[in-house]
């Protein structure tokens, strides 16, 4: 990875690759918030079914969000031993972490093909396009960042995540926490306030 | 693997300077062919039932003329000083991302080939429901060619583009600051440019979804837009005039920051109301978020959103005002140098005042309703756009062409350019004015004589060619510069930003030393500036390298697009093939800024 | 040419030019129902506001760029920064004059967009590409392209679309407003002068949308209702033997029944009602005057007269084409 921008002084004293990241994470906010708002606006208006009190499952899409959000704490745990050049529980948490991860991405796909046989498809109606295409994206996320701590795994693997590197793990926590943010606010506004 | 010459050294760069001009260079190709685009255009509208070119490739070139000039003509010529000037004016070697750099400017070439391709195909299925795209025009059903899948995929890419673009200046101006380079310090041009790209990087995420909605619609079957299912199109103007207005101002902004640097230089006075001029940049930034349904105010949103709208875009016009004024008082008491760069940035303001006036009159509802559509809104947005932004650029050329190439533009042939310019497009599009209020739409490939609207638009026909001439003038001037230009030196006009303290073209590594700055205007407050210490070591300048991965992983873009275009899933596998690798071996490369 | 009196020349030619010519028939600026007058006012209030800070900037632009022009050997300028009263001045000054443009304009906002009269005369107006169909739910009426109105009462149009985006604008009488598939919009206006309208569609629609276009016919109150009466009842019948009886077979055996209702004869919704055709001025959306030439014309090769009609391109023998044509004209 590039040290440059790390080994010189920054005007605001905040590495470039971390500001440039924390734009990302603003510019991604909106990203979501055009996909959630298109959900909030065909919210019942869809002319068929299935509509979403006859398909969601709270439950089962709990124990996923909490699969997530373990899958954080996972984060923050491998970023310390990173940053404290641990490399053997460096391995561990990262591991769990995209394990989690996996996880969360197999209670998507499936959910996604229940709901399919159940008859909510793209093209079914409104909640089923917006429904989709929201969480599709959010799922295409988890899957970047999945791809993303596997990396870093399997540096570390080969002894090349010292502490010198914390901060690329840094910034992908960071991605990470997003994510898990962003599911929040889905899990909210899609399952629970209906 | 960068060195200096030779093909491969240009398609591995990462120099922000050779990136600059190959955004010059790049956008001021598709700028011609826009206005080509343009000429045609009105050569078919000179006369009533004319028939210089069919109804469709007519709406081919009206869709092709607006998403050009804006999405590869204004914005990258933008992009060119933002790439070759910020990082001097704040005192930088280079910018934050070299390589994202190179990535951003890759992406826009093969964005903006990959949206004219569209031309060189069979039949040429080339865009053609406006630059704005309304849906349900745009679906499957009313627009079952290829047309608008080229339109909306490349605007995708472009996107990309410009976001990378976005972050990287937004780090670069935060982050990489010469020593006493405060943010109140900063050149106009670096902060509007700040303002810019916090606008990119918010705006364009939204115009995605609303294309890659208007794709599933396209490809998978949904009905975002379409009220068969019970959804909307309304949606997609909502979608995209949320972006759509900040867009515009991600358009002037920059002129503005252009004009703000080359008043002050030619009137030998630093610039009236720096603060309130960064400040309502700013501002303009914010508030642009909350005019966006001024664009739709005969949809049909009700009085209540047609008043808050209405309300909100006034007031707009009140930080863009006082800008207006700003410049008018940084010439007052001045020592006026009427060179080339001057007359274009007088030309701004002239001209941007009166499209700001018609703007003003698009803000009342009711006085739109018999504006909006009609040839008085492509009026308005000529004046703020040409008037307003190429005239901008231009200024910005003239000032900066010598910093850039080592060689000053001919005055002689910039004024004639100048004029040539000025009263071309004042022929071109104040008739439009009244072209509109007499009622005739906009997008119309030909209309009734009985109208009564023929002289006018042959008037502006005769305007658009007479732009075309100046152009020619312009070319003409740079091309005779390359060799027989006056040479400049470090500071041809007597600037008083960093940009003037090394020489012209700079060095790879712009500053052997990187200045402590104390003052706004350092170039003007030699004291000011701290002499290099005694024995003092000088920092070893280096070479940026370069790199071929941002190429790579750029071209992994239109091959992604391609696979919708062609029906095939196994490219969209090759290109996000190609862009991982591209992304990989960028990340893992050993790089040294 | 000193630079002021070239600008002035500018400002001046198209004035000039605008002048030569007319009459204006699309024209905005003449406004002749009561909501084209309100938009007419309020456009030229801001008008006026705008000539004002356009003479004050741009001649203090032409001022400062003579006055200040560099003259050999000057010293130095003085550099100003700021000056925090004639900031502040040049910041309220058009803030003001700005609320002196939003009042009226959201008093207009609101009086434009008033439910109408409960006797307004209802008509629904329904965009096509690339034609206008037209309802009179009152009367029981279907008719296409040209709208009759009555002088002095007040129309409340109810648009809406059966295709893509489309814009109802006649600019004489009123500003324009959008169809929306899954909208119903509303333009509501009294017509001041008797006369015709023209206007044409004014959002960008497809192929065609430059040849989208409508009339408005502005009638006395006895004339409307003749028209009216008119309109009703089946579409005049073909004397045995006659031309018109060839044309009325043609009309079947061409297949224009599957798209055209003439009431009597055939019910189709494609394309535009021509029960009374005949009694129209112009055909194709106003493109083509409706007489012999012109409905020849058009039945001859409507994509050639309108690009991407959705009207086929059929061999009509000659014969056919003049019995259609005489039909046609015949149904009034």
């Amino acid at each position: 990875m590039a040290h440059a921008a790390a080994a010189h002084h920054t005007s605001l004293g905040l590495d470039s690759r971390k500001m440039a990241f924390w734009a990302f994470i603003g510019s991604e906010c909106l990203l979501f918030a055009s996909l959630i708002s298109t959900y909030l606006i065909y919210k019942g208006r869809s002319l068929v079914g299935p509509y979403p009190h006859d398909i969601l499952n709270i439950p089962f899409t709990s124990i996923s969000t909490f699969d997530l959000l373990m899958s954080s704490l996972m984060m923050v745990l491998a970023l310390a031993a990173v940053q404290r050049g641990d490399l053997k529980w460096a391995k561990v948490w990262l591991f769990l972490t995209a394990l989690l991860g996996i996880f969360f991405l197999a209670g998507q796909v499936y959910e996604f093909t229940s709901f399919v046989h159940e008859g909510l498809t793209l093209q079914r109606n409104l909640f089923g396009a917006s429904f989709f295409v929201l969480t599709g994206t959010h799922g295409a996320h988890v899957t970047v960042g999945v791809i993303w701590i596997l990396t870093l795994w399997s540096r570390a693997l080969r002894g090349k995540l010292g502490k010198a590197n914390a901060l690329t793990v840094e910034i992908c926590g960071l991605y990470w926490h997003f994510v898990d943010v962003v599911w929040i606010v889905i899990f909210t506004v899609v399952y629970l306030i209906q | 693997m960068s060195g200096t010459k030779g093909l491969t050294s240009w398609l591995t760069t990462t120099d922000h300077k050779r990136i600059g001009l190959l955004y010059f260079w790049t956008a001021f190709v598709f700028f011609l062919i826009g206005g080509l685009e343009a000429l045609i255009i009105r050569a078919q509208l000179a006369r009533p039932g004319n028939t210089v070119v069919s109804a469709e490739t007519f709406n081919q070139l009206f869709t092709m003329h607006g998403t050009t000039m804006i999405f590869l003509a204004l914005m990258p010529l933008s992009a060119a000083f933002f790439n070759y000037i910020v990082p001097l004016q704040i005192g930088a070697r280079d910018v934050a991302f070299p390589r994202l750099n190179a990535f951003s400017y890759w992406a826009f070439v093969l964005g903006g080939l990959f949206l004219n391709a569209s031309w060189l195909l069979p039949n040429h299925p080339v865009p053609d429901a406006g630059w704005f795209g309304y849906a349900n025009l745009t679906s499957r059903e009313f627009s079952p060619g290829p047309n608008i899948d080229f339109w909306l995929l490349g605007l995708q890419i472009l996107g990309v583009a410009s976001l990378a673009a976005g972050f990287n200046f937004i780090v670069t101006i935060l982050n990489l600051r010469a020593p006493g380079m405060k943010m109140m310090r900063l050149p106009v041009f670096s902060w509007m440019t700040l303002v810019t790209s916090f606008l990119i990087i918010t705006a364009f995420p939204v115009v995605t979804v609303a294309l890659v909605l208007l794709m599933f619609d396209r490809f998978f079957g949904t009905h975002f837009y379409l009220a068969s299912a019970g959804g909307d199109p309304v949606l997609w103007q909502h979608l995209f005039w949320i972006f759509g207005h900040p867009e515009v101002y991600i358009l002037i902004l920059p002129a503005m920051g252009i004009i703000s640097e080359v008043l002050p230089t030619f009137a030998r006075k630093p610039l009236f109301g720096y603060t309130v001029v960064v400040y309502s940049g700013v501002l303009i930034g914010f508030m642009g978020w909350g005019v966006w349904s001024h664009h739709m105010f005969s949809v049909g949103l009700g009085p209540i959103a047609d008043s808050v709208f209405s309300g909100t875009t006034m007031l707009i016009a009140v930080p863009t005002g006082v800008k207006i004024f700003n410049w008018l008082a940084t010439l007052w008491g001045g020592q006026i140098r009427a060179t080339s760069a001057l007359h274009f940035a007088v030309g701004f303001i002239a001209l941007f005042t009166i499209g700001g006036l018609s703007g003003v009159m698009h803000a009342s509802p009711p006085a739109d309703l018999q504006q909006t559509d009609t040839y008085f809104v492509v009026a308005h947005i000529h004046y703020v756009l040409f008037g307003g932004t190429v005239f901008g650029l231009f200024a910005g050329m003239y000032y900066w062409w010598p910093k850039m190439t080592g060689r000053l533009l001919g005055e002689r042939l910039g004024k004639l350019h100048f004029w040539l310019m000025f009263v071309g497009m004042n022929l071109a599009f104040f008739p439009m004015h009244f072209i509109g209020l007499l009622g005739m739409p906009r997008r119309i490939y030909t209309y009734a004589p009985e109208l009564g609207v023929a002289k006018l638009n042959l008037v502006s026909t005769v305007g658009a060619f007479l732009i075309g001439v100046s152009i020619l003038v312009f070319l003409f001037n740079a091309w005779r510069t390359r060799k027989r230009g006056k040479v400049a030196g470090n500071d041809p006009w007597g600037g008083a930003t960093l940009e003037w303290t090394i020489p012209s073209p700079p060095p790879p590594h712009n500053f052997d030393v990187i200045p402590t700055v104390a003052s706004r205007l350092p170039r003007w407050s030699m004291t000011q500036l701290k002499a290099i210490p005694e024995g003092a070591e000088l920092e070893k300048p280096h070479a940026p390298a370069g790199s071929w991965w941002p190429l790579v992983a750029a071209c992994g873009l239109p091959v992604l697009a391609l696979a919708p275009l062609t029906h095939t899933l196994w490219v969209a596998f090759l290109g996000a093939a190609i862009l991982i690798t591209g992304i990989y071996r960028w990340a893992f490369e050993p790089f040294e800024v | 040419m000193p630079p002021h009196r070239r600008r002035r020349w500018l400002t001046l030619l198209p004035l000039v030019l605008a002048g030569c010519g007319g009459p204006f028939p699309q024209s905005a600026l003449h406004p002749e129902s009561d909501y084209a007058r309100s938009l007419d006012a309020l456009f030229h209030g801001i008008f006026w506001w705008a000539v004002l800070v356009f003479v004050l900037v741009e001649s203090l632009l032409l001022f400062i760029l003579l006055r200040y022009r560099q003259r050999a050997g000057a010293a130095t300028p003085k550099p100003t920064h700021g000056h925090t009263v004639l900031e502040i001045a040049w910041t309220l000054a058009p803030a003001l004059i700005l609320v002196f443009i939003a009042v009226p304009t959201m008093r207009t906002i609101f009086a434009t967009q008033q439910p109408p009269a409960f006797d307004a005369l209802k008509i629904e107006v329904i965009g096509h590409q690339w034609w206008w169909e037209y309802r009179y739910p009152a009367a029981g009426i279907v008719t296409a392209n040209e709208l009759h109105v009555p002088v002095g009462r007040p129309v409340a149009l109810e648009i809406s679309t059966a295709d893509v985006i489309h814009s109802f604008w006649a600019p004489g009488l009123g500003g324009k407003r959008d169809l929306i598939p899954g909208h119903v919009n509303h333009i509501t206006f009294t017509a001041e002068s008797i006369g015709t309208f023209t206007g044409q569609c004014a959002e960008f629609c497809g192929e065609s949308h430059a040849n989208m276009r409508l009339r408005v016919a502005v009638e006395s109150d006895s004339a409307f209702r003749a028209w009216l009466a008119g309109q009703g009842g089946l579409g005049r019948p073909a004397a045995t033997g006659s031309v018109e009886e060839k044309g009325r077979d043609a009309f079947r055996r061409y297949g224009c029944i599957a798209c055209h209702t003439v009431t009597g004869v055939s019910a189709g919704i494609i394309g535009p009602n021509l029960t009374h055709v005949g009694s129209r001025t112009t055909i194709a959306a106003g493109v083509l005057p409706n007489t012999a030439e012109g409905l020849a014309r058009w039945i001859g090769d409507p994509p050639g007269v309108k690009p991407g009609a959705k009207m086929p391109k059929l061999p009509v023998a000659p014969a056919d084409l003049s019995a259609l044509v005489a039909y046609l004209q015949s149904l009034k």
